[in-house]
C-alpha cells in the first residue's frame, strides 16, 4: 500500500492501490506516521502505481497538506494518470501536481 | 420518443466501504459492452464511487441497508447509472451540491467534492432524496465508442 524511499528531509511515499473512502483510512495512518516521526521538508505522494482515486483521496490530501505546511514542508504529487490529475484538479490542488504520468494507470 | 435500453444489470450489496470497489468495477464492466476510453471508463468508476460513497457515508451513516447500482444502456451509447438507498436521505440537496459541503464531522476528512466530480465526470446528475427515505442519484453519460444498435 505505501513504500517509502527517504532521502534526508525529502520523502517520498509511493502509494499503491485503490485510493476510496474505504482505502483512506489506512493510508491516512501510515502517511501521519511518517509526517510526524520525520517532519518532511517535502513530501512527495508517488501515485504511479495507484490505479483510481476519488474525492476521498482529496481529503487525505488536504489533510496531510495541513499538518506538513504547519511544520514548514510542502507536498509534491509526481506520477499521477489523468483521471486522477482530473479528480485534484477539482479541488483546486493542481498547483502540487509535477511530472504527471500521460497514461491512464490500468490496474 | 422513448428510448428503450438495450441491456440493463442490477446489483445491489449491503452499504460496506469494501463494496466501494466492487460497486466501480460492476460498471466498469457493464461499461465494457461500448468500447469506452480509457478516461471514460476512468470517469464512470469515479462518479459510481462518489455515489455509493455517499450512500454508506451519509445515507447509511447510523443505519444498516443495500445500495442498489442499476446500470442501462441505450442504443445511442449512452450509460445511464442510478444508484439508490433508502436511508437518511438529504435534507438540502441544493446546498449537498455545493463545492466543498459536507455534513460529515471533520475528523473523517471528507473533501465535499463528491458531486461536484460527479457532475464534472458524467454528462447529466440528478438528486431525488427525501429525509427518512432514502436518495436516488441518477447519471449519463453518452460514450465515444461504437454505437449500440441492437
Amino acid at each position: 500500500m505505501l513504500k517509502i524511499y527517504n532521502d534526508g528531509k525529502r520523502i517520498t511515499a509511493a502509494l499503491s492501490g485503490d485510493i476510496d473512502h474505504h482505502a483512506a483510512r489506512e493510508f491516512r495512518t501510515a502517511l501521519d506516521e511518517i509526517i510526524a516521526r520525520s517532519r518532511p521538508e517535502l513530501l512527495i505522494l508517488d501515485m504511479e502505481n495507484v490505479g483510481f482515486m476519488d474525492s476521498s483521496g482529496i481529503g487525505l490530501i488536504l489533510g496531510r497538506l495541513r499538518s506538513v505546511r504547519a511544520a514548514g514542508g510542502e507536498i509534491l504529487i509526481k506520477n499521477a494518470s489523468p483521471g486522477i490529475a482530473a479528480v485534484i484538479k477539482l479541488s483546486g490542488l493542481s498547483t502540487l501536481i509535477v511530472e504527471p504520468k500521460k497514461q491512464e494507470a490500468r490496474l | 420518443m422513448k428510448k428503450i435500453p438495450i441491456n440493463e444489470c442490477k446489483v445491489q450489496f449491503p452499504a460496506l466501504s469494501r463494496n466501494e470497489g466492487l460497486s466501480r468495477s460492476a460498471a466498469a464492466a457493464f461499461a465494457l459492452q461500448c468500447d469506452p476510453t480509457v478516461e471514460e471508463t476512468a470517469a464512470i468508476k469515479t462518479a459510481v464511487s462518489e455515489a455509493v460513497t455517499n450512500a454508506i457515508v451519509h445515507g447509511y451513516r447510523d443505519t444498516n441497508g443495500i445500495v442498489e447500482l442499476l446500470m442501462r444502456l441505450y442504443s445511442d451509447n449512452t450509460i445511464y447509472i442510478q444508484i439508490k438507498d433508502k436511508g437518511a436521505g438529504i435534507a438540502d440537496i441544493k446546498l449537498a451540491m455545493e463545492p466543498m459541503y459536507t455534513t460529515a464531522p471533520a475528523d473523517e476528512e471528507r473533501s465535499g467534492l463528491g458531486f461536484t466530480v460527479m457532475e464534472s465526470f458524467m454528462d447529466k446528475v440528478r438528486v431525488r432524496s427525501a429525509e427518512g427515505k432514502g436518495t436516488v442519484v441518477t447519471m449519463e453519460k453518452k460514450l465515444s465508442g461504437k454505437k449500440n444498435d441492437a
